[in-house]
């Protein structure tokens, strides 16, 4: 076992179930490669898959100078405060991967951000699956159980080539004193896929980010799964945009909200460019406890034949489907856990097993917390 | 096994069943007829116990046991039944998946039952969808003569089976309930036992039952041999049944 390893085992129990919790597995079982920081610390980073790279963000720009082309394109330096904030870093931390042209991971490769000392944690992370590759990446990111206070910042850009795939797992599992500010965007090219999912069933104290893909080449396909609870004191702005810049691209925006009593905003927007594009918003919400759910669908559509379409409900769990469950032998309790584990299940085409397997789990994990 | 006496229901404020009687013993199956609108269904779902349907008087007995003021599940859990006519759709809860949690971890080879009932009901394609999502007529009753098979009481209530069936399902719902209550025993072995509301009496092809009752306007205008009271009410309707009054 390497040292740095060693470190993520090091931790204490409960911050290693945490860990866990957020889909990182210490010992890189069904893992392709990780990358561990913790605080403004790289403590591990390792890749075991031929033709993907694991780097720390510094270490990428010294061995590959071209990196430095990607730095700052999809995600703009000014967009707001927590860009400039990163932007202005000497030394900035974050992980780089790179998927070679034509290469292919079975298992997703894990990214660990953990806040653990720092007052914030800072992060440039950048993805670049080059012509037909193939690249899972699961990224868990988490702080310490006794950390009372504490931010998250962190820039993602993501460059998907032609014909290739990426997914993108991502799992919080912050506390309720933490606030976190990902800015993330993704440039997609001809027939690239991109898979993103969000889970986050943790307490937080605030969480707003709303990722954006550009669907530049033709045929190119984003769909963005977000899977949220909003625990009392939560408070979560929670977006996705995907813009259609060519002929045939397509998106898809899904999120499934539950609110015990926090807040949850979810906005979703797409824009129709180009003739030939369609997408999809779908927002549906379930209140289980006095709290508040705001849905804001956005479309606009710009030109002919571009079909863009929005839904969106909150309500609460019908009477009669709580009782149709029972009249099969269930308790209350357990006829509503089973519909609002219905409700969060949502499948994801294309998705490795072992990714959702974690996201079923953190489902379960909510599930047992009796949400 | 079931005694119902002076059943009074009422649903949003009006009462809907005034005085109901009724008695069926272990084995037998009865059957339900009547008018649109008359109760039938309202005294299933009070049987059942569900919350929007208010007993204000009378009690009904399971075993000897009052069952009047017990919750939905856990008449389910003493043996009480009933397939829907009407079920709710539930959004991303598989079929699969509810067979799993209502057969529970009693049974060691589980899956093998699951997986030998879905078959015999042809709704092995169906398992990984949601429960009653697009469901035809006909998959909507094969789906929940499939949820009794897996829960397996001792008391069925089915509200219409033969509803939006065509034939070839009619014949395989049909067999399916004769089996559900062990009509392939003799009358002194079977544990089982139903109650089927019917208009068309379709189902009589299938099983041997062993009463008839009517009910109109909430109460019962008679009881006696189904076929006969089949025959009786397809040829001269239900006005009949308040012209004749057969009551026991």
């Amino acid at each position: 076992m390497s040292d740095s390893i060693q470190q993520m085992n090091d931790l204490n129990e409960e911050d290693r179930k945490r860990l866990e919790l957020a889909g990182l597995e210490p010992d890189m079982k069904n893992r392709s490669g990780s990358f561990f920081q913790k605080d403004q610390e790289i403590c591990q980073i390792a890749s075991d898959c031929q033709g993907i790279e694991v780097l720390g963000f510094a270490d990428a720009l010294s061995r590959y100078p071209w990196v430095s082309d990607y730095i700052w394109r999809a995600v703009a330096k000014d967009k707001d405060k927590y860009t400039r904030y990163i932007a202005k870093q000497n030394d900035p931390k974050g992980f780089v991967i790179i998927a070679r042209k034509g290469s292919r991971t079975i298992y997703p490769i894990q990214a660990c951000l953990f806040l653990s000392d720092s007052p914030v944690q800072h992060v440039h992370n950048i993805i670049i699956a080059e012509e037909g590759a193939e690249l899972h990446v699961i990224s868990g990111c988490t702080s310490a159980s006794a950390k009372k206070s504490g931010s998250h910042i962190g820039v993602t850009e993501i460059y998907i080539g032609k014909k290739a795939r990426v997914t993108s797992t991502m799992i919080h599992n912050w506390g309720e004193n933490i606030s976190v500010f990902p800015r993330s965007a993704t440039i997609i090219e001809e027939e690239g896929i991109f898979l993103s999912n969000y889970v986050c069933m943790q307490p937080v104290r605030m969480i707003q980010m709303s990722p954006i893909a550009h669907l530049n080449g033709k045929g190119a396909v984003a769909r963005f799964s977000s899977i949220v609870v909003g625990t009392e004191k939560s408070m979560m702005d929670l977006g996705s945009v995907a813009v259609l810049n060519a002929p045939g691209a397509s998106a898809e925006l899904l999120t499934r909200a539950i609110t015990t009593g926090g807040t949850i905003i979810s906005r979703g927007r797409v824009d129709g460019r180009v003739t030939g594009t369609k997408a999809h918003i779908e927002c549906k919400g379930l209140i289980l406890r006095d709290g508040i759910i705001h849905a804001i669908p956005e479309i606009r559509g710009e030109v002919v034949d571009t079909e863009l379409s929005h839904e969106a409900a909150v309500g609460k769990i019908a009477k009669e489907e709580i009782e149709y469950l029972m009249a099969r032998g269930l308790s209350e309790e357990t006829a509503t856990a089973t519909i609002i584990r219905g409700f969060l299940d949502v499948k994801v085409d294309g998705l490795p097993q072992a990714l959702q397997q974690q996201i079923d789990a953190a489902i379960d994990a909510a599930e047992k917390s009796g949400f | 096994m079931l005694q119902v006496q002076d059943l009074h229901v009422e649903v949003g404020g009006k009462e809907i069943l005034h005085g109901v009687n009724l008695t069926i013993n272990s084995g037998e199956t009865h059957v339900l007829m009547g008018p649109n609108g008359s109760g039938k269904s309202t005294f299933l779902m009070a049987l059942m116990g569900f919350e929007m349907y208010r007993i204000t008087r009378g009690r009904i007995l399971f075993f000897g046991n009052d069952v009047t003021s017990l919750s939905v599940n856990e008449r389910a859990s003493m043996g009480f039944g009933l397939m829907f006519q009407r079920p709710p759709t539930i959004a991303g809860l598989k079929l699969g998946k509810l067979l799993e949690v209502i057969q529970g971890d009693t049974k060691t080879n589980s899956q093998d039952i699951i997986t030998s009932a879905s078959k015999s009901m042809n709704m092995e394609d169906f398992l990984n969808r949601d429960i009653n999502h697009g469901f035809s007529g006909g998959e909507i009753k094969r789906s929940e003569i499939l949820q009794m098979i897996i829960q397996d009481p001792l008391f069925i209530m089915l509200d219409e089976p033969e509803s939006g069936v065509d034939l070839e399902n009619i014949h395989l719902m049909g067999i399916s309930i004769a089996q559900i209550l062990e009509k392939q025993k003799p009358i002194v072995n079977r544990k089982k036992s139903g109650l089927i509301i019917t208009h068309t009496g379709y189902i009589l092809d299938y099983l041997d039952v062993d009463k008839g009752h009517v009910l109109i306007d909430g109460e019962f205008k008679c009881h006696g041999n189904p076929r006969e009271i089949l025959k009786l009410v397809k040829k001269r309707g239900y006005n009949e049944c308040l012209r004749c009054k057969k009551i026991e």
